[in-house]
């Protein structure tokens, strides 16, 4: 049985990323770094629900399979398909965002990235439904920048998923889709939460593509 | 095997034929250079030899397939180019179900009329049904931030990606061919003379090209185009034993399909010289995108279309 959930765990990841790809043709851009199997924290912009499967799907099958996405779990959780599709597809790191709850959401990242797991999170903690190009990023990066000092932190920019799948319509558009991956950032000795989040933050928007319109 | 199958299969080894020898060309240019070093216009030329040797064999056997082949092949074109086509046009969320519209009925809908042979559909489907409708479903939106931009620009993609590419399968349905299964050719007669004139146009351009056309816009040359277009017709004289047009009607379209798809692809320079992209996108390597490598065969396809019409109508 465990086996056959695994098995159709495969088919799904499969089906997913052949979707991705039919429909937005994702494209990796690999500006800064090149795509090679070493620990490394993805960090990247939140338009859409399609943020972190097209992340995946743009990845080689190599870091793919060792690619943790760190989710909501009152999201994944909220059905048994989804509960199937964000734990045992994606692999997903569910944590719980409500403050009551004990334990605690950086432990369980922590515990990962000591696995050896690279991990793709979104420092903005929600979707960013305004204007700006960035919401102001959450702490969480910084602290996992400073608890495992060694690992990469990646600014990765997902271009054009707020038009192709905006919040509250049901039809993708088929629209190509850019990943890019900028080069890899560290919290510096000394540097404070405030001014590492602002020059994080500064290091992915610096990867949007300008397109005139 | 009938008169046509042959004709094709001669068509396809003939092409083969040339590709062997612009492959081997490039190869043994590269082959005499400095080791260590590469020319650019060297690369490129042999990319672009490359994905033809891809384009030979779909467009050959798609013919081979007849007229499913030739729909299903020319859908997937359109598709893949009003992808990159709207991925660069001005949009709202307001515009998501014209948008939805545009690639799930609109397209399907032309290929669907042009296969039915329903010209007299198919001929203003999307100059008048899709221009007038799809602005109201976005009006029903009610945001009217650069509305006439958006709205323009989805209607442009449609026009050039779905409307112009369509007219090279319905070639097929043209009157002077029609009912007969020869009419499968003219999509290869109108493919080979532009594509044909494009690669010497490239090859001259880069060798004797001095005065550019449009300077700040594309590095095309007064020269490097009158040599592509002479190289058209005379592909189109060659090839006049396909055609139903005799030796001088055959070099003459061919002659204004070329020149037509050259001046075209000025068109799309400026377009992407506008949204600042070198391509319209990756999908064809080390080529840019499907818009790139169709460009001039999108705008010669329905100048060439109907001046068939007109003069062997």
């Amino acid at each position: 049985m465990k086996f056959l959930r695994h098995f159709a765990a495969r088919i799904v990841g499969h089906a997913i990323r052949i979707f991705a790809r039919a429909i937005t043709a994702v494209r990796a851009d690999w500006q800064g770094i090149e795509p090679v199997p070493r620990q490394r924290v993805y960090f990247a912009n939140h338009t859409s629900n399609g943020d972190m499967p097209m992340i995946w799907a743009s990845l080689p099958p190599a870091l793919r399979r060792e690619v943790r996405p760190v989710a909501a779990a009152d999201y994944w959780l909220k059905n048994k398909l989804r509960a199937f599709v964000g734990p045992e597809v994606f692999n997903c790191v569910l944590v719980d965002r409500r403050p009551e709850v004990k334990d605690k959401p950086m432990d369980k990242i922590i515990a990962a990235l000591d696995e050896g797991s690279s991990l793709i999170i979104f420092p903005e903690g929600n979707r960013n439904m305004t204007d700006d190009p960035l919401l102001p990023f959450k702490a969480g990066l910084y602290n996992m920048g400073v608890a495992r000092p060694d690992v990469d932190l990646v600014p990765t920019w997902v271009a054009n998923l707020n038009t192709i799948m905006p919040k509250g319509e049901v039809i993708p558009l088929p629209l190509i889709c850019t990943v890019t991956f900028g080069a890899p950032i560290h919290v510096e000795d000394g540097e404070t939460k405030d001014a590492f989040l602002e020059r994080a933050a500064n290091a992915l928007s610096s990867l949007a593509p300008e397109v005139q319109s | 095997m009938s008169n046509t199958t042959v004709d094709i299969l001669l068509l396809a080894f003939g092409s083969f034929g040339i590709l062997i020898a612009l492959t081997f060309l490039g190869e043994v240019l590269r082959a005499r250079q400095e080791p260590g070093t590469q020319n650019p216009v060297l690369e490129t030329y042999m990319t672009r030899i490359q994905s033809w040797w891809g384009m030979v064999a779909f467009v050959g056997t798609a013919l081979l397939v007849g007229k499913l082949g030739v729909m299903v092949l020319f859908a997937f074109c359109s598709f893949a180019a009003l992808r990159e086509f709207l991925t660069l046009t001005t949009k709202a969320q307001a515009d998501h179900i014209s948008l939805a519209l545009a690639f799930f009925v609109v397209l399907p809908l032309q290929y669907v009329f042009v296969g039915m042979g329903w010209t007299g559909m198919y001929t203003v489907f999307i100059p008048v049904y899709a221009f007038l409708l799809l602005p109201i479903v976005s009006a029903l939106r009610g945001n009217s931030e650069k509305f006439l931009i958006r709205v323009a620009e989805t209607q442009w993609g449609l026009m050039i990606a779905v409307f112009c590419v369509s007219h090279v399968p319905a070639l097929i349905n043209l009157e002077v061919t029609a009912n007969s299964d020869r009419a499968v050719l003219m999509i290869a007669f109108l493919v080979m003379v532009v594509q044909f004139g494009d690669l010497l146009e490239y090859f001259f351009g880069r060798r004797i090209g001095r005065r550019k056309i449009a300077p700040g816009l594309s590095p095309k040359t007064w020269e490097g185009v009158t040599c592509g277009v002479l190289a058209a017709m005379l592909t189109g004289a060659l090839l006049s034993w396909i055609t139903p047009f005799g030796l001088f009607g055959a070099v003459a379209l061919a002659g204004a399909a070329s020149l037509v798809g050259m001046l075209g692809s000025l068109v799309f320079a400026a377009i992407k010289r506008d949204r600042g992209v070198k391509d319209w996108s990756h999908l064809i390597p080390g080529q840019g995108g499907f818009v790139d490598q169709l460009d001039s065969v999108i705008f010669a396809a329905p100048i060439f279309y109907h001046l068939v019409r007109f003069f062997y109508g």
